[in-house]
């Protein structure tokens, strides 16, 4: 018994579709069992929302009078890059403002910068934008300083390189003697707290652990837009060590994703402040999985209980990229707010938000359902477990 | 007895003055300090949760009045806004007193605000801005 995309593309514009999220599967494989199941359900729709550094927007802010081909430019003060065409600029989600006193004043508060510039994008509200030049004979102005807003510029679309990470790390503070400020949250000394990053039974990739239906050209929600995988994401790396349901036990799989932001929402997309490391974005991801046949259904019928993640010491282990594993835990247990390591009782929190994650899944699922989104074939694959791909670090490093 | 969360502003002149010592030893007051920042030659600021009779409270204040310190009553110190908040459950370790809590059932982040004691620990773990110290901000 298999379906394809188009058999499901046809129910969902027939409106009989059945789509459950990624929640909701786990009881029905149980009561009905494989079989039945994957006969009667035809999406499972899974999400995340987190903060993923590795985002950023394209904009063209369309050309002033006279022309000017941007060499440096800011948006509320923070700079874009503008190494494109006249026009055209990125502004990344971790560029912090100019004259941000950093970490001068420890720990430093970053209270804003690019994530927050693609939020405000959103939210409809003016930017002050200025920008420099060099002049040409083409592009003579020097200068522009001007308000600019989303819906006066040509096109405005994040391109994230790497997002959904198919599980995370969880961090602790083993070694130092005071708290660290890490981009996975404040961390104390003595392990006294744990902080980990997933939707765990929600996320997309922990859904079809080894990519047999998410690859390049699918379909997804992106920040309350229909937007699409672009590629693997940067640091892509299928060949992390897998359990028996082809879980990873840490960062294994990554998407690059793109999409449309003037069709965005800041209930889905938030700039964030990391006291003492920085600024980022917090995304709103939903994938839907077409239930092929009931393998694809297995995978996504996993629960928290079995997805293990890996804790790491982030004061001196991480930092120095020494790869030491001090415990695997799962999210069951992460999710009820203690873990125990080394016989000792550990509180943990999120940086994922799991009830936004359910959210999107659950937003995802009801549009499939009225049909307003349609799932698509993939293009192509991304590497998975049988390709030659090789996560590597800088071969030299100067001392 | 009553309980009263006082934020009070000090004049340079007045940042020397024994004021905490006074409120208890003339008033019977019990007090708590929720944030000080009181240096000579500057001015300066106390929150402080008072108890006492509504007696002593009152002429604690007018003794507040009568030297000039500006005081006013905080309601709210620490406030936490739902619609901000994305429930990411960053803050829970930090909460001494389980103020914010999830709902674990669906992981939603709720704020009990009869537990804050204003410790102020979850101010920089969020990185939303979700809570704020209410009038300082």
């Amino acid at each position: 018994m298999s379906k394809t995309i188009s058999e499901i593309n046809e129910k969902i514009r027939k409106g009989t579709a059945v789509v459950l999220n990624a929640e909701e599967i786990i009881d029905v494989v149980e009561e009905e069992g494989l079989e039945n199941a994957a006969k009667k359900v035809d999406v499972v729709t899974t999400g995340t929302f987190g903060p993923m550094c590795s985002s950023g927007a394209f904009i063209n802010t369309g050309h002033s009078s006279p022309k000017i081909k941007m060499q440096k430019a800011w948006l509320n003060n923070v700079e874009a890059y503008c190494g494109l065409a006249a026009v055209d600029i990125y502004i990344g989600a971790t560029q912090i403002c100019e004259n941000d006193p950093e970490n001068k004043i420890f720990p430093g508060k970053f209270s804003y910068g690019g994530g927050h510039v693609i939020e405000d994008l959103i939210a409809g509200k003016d930017i002050y934008f200025k920008a420099i030049a060099y002049g040409t004979d083409c592009y003579p102005n020097k200068e522009v300083i001007t308000a600019i807003n989303i819906k006066d510029v040509n096109e405005a679309y994040l391109f994230n390189p790497r997002n959904g990470y198919q599980n995370y790390a969880v961090a602790v503070n083993m070694h130092s003697d005071r708290s660290i400020y890490t981009y996975m949250g404040i961390l104390h000394p003595n392990c006294a707290n744990a902080n980990y990053c997933s939707a765990g039974q929600l996320s997309p990739l922990l859904n079809d652990p080894l990519y047999k239906t998410i690859g390049i050209g699918t379909r997804i929600f992106l920040g309350g837009a229909q937007g699409y995988i672009a590629w693997q994401g940067t640091q892509h790396n299928p060949h992390q060590k897998r359990i028996s349901n082809d879980t990873p036990v840490s960062a294994a799989g990554t998407i690059a994703l793109i999409g449309d932001m003037k069709q965005m929402s800041t209930e889905w997309i938030r700039g964030t402040s990391l006291v003492g490391y920085g600024v980022s974005l917090a995304v709103g991801i939903g994938v839907p999985i077409p239930i092929l046949n009931k393998e694809v259904l297995k995978y996504t019928a996993v629960k928290d209980e079995e997805i293990y993640a890996t804790v790491f010491d982030y004061s001196e282990d991480y930092p120095n990229g020494k790869v030491n594993s001090i415990a695997q835990v799962n999210y069951k247990q992460l999710k009820s707010g203690k873990i125990v390591i080394n016989n000792k009782e550990v509180p943990t929190a999120g940086l994922s938000s799991y009830a936004k994650a359910l959210e999107i899944a659950n937003t995802l699922k009801e549009d499939i359902k009225k049909g307003n989104f349609e799932l698509s074939e993939p293009v192509a694959k991304i590497p998975s477990t049988n390709s030659t791909i090789k996560f590597k670090s800088m071969s030299k490093t100067n001392k | 007895m009553i309980k009263k969360t006082v934020i009070l502003n000090f004049p340079r002149s007045l940042t020397t003055e024994p004021i905490t010592y006074k409120l208890v030893k003339e008033f019977d007051i019990n007090f708590n300090i929720l944030k000080a920042r009181i240096k000579p030659n500057e001015e300066g600021l106390l929150i402080i949760q008072i108890k006492g009779s509504k007696d002593n409270l009152d002429k604690s204040m007018q003794y507040l009045d009568d030297i000039g310190i500006n005081w006013k009553l905080l309601s709210n110190e620490i406030t936490w806004d739902n619609k901000v908040c994305v429930h990411c459950t960053a803050c829970i370790s930090h909460c001494p007193t389980d103020a914010l809590n999830i709902d674990r059932s669906n992981m939603y982040v709720n704020f009990d605000h009869d537990k804050c004691i204003a410790c102020e620990r979850c101010l920089d773990v969020c990185s939303y801005k979700a809570i704020s110290f209410g009038d300082l901000k």
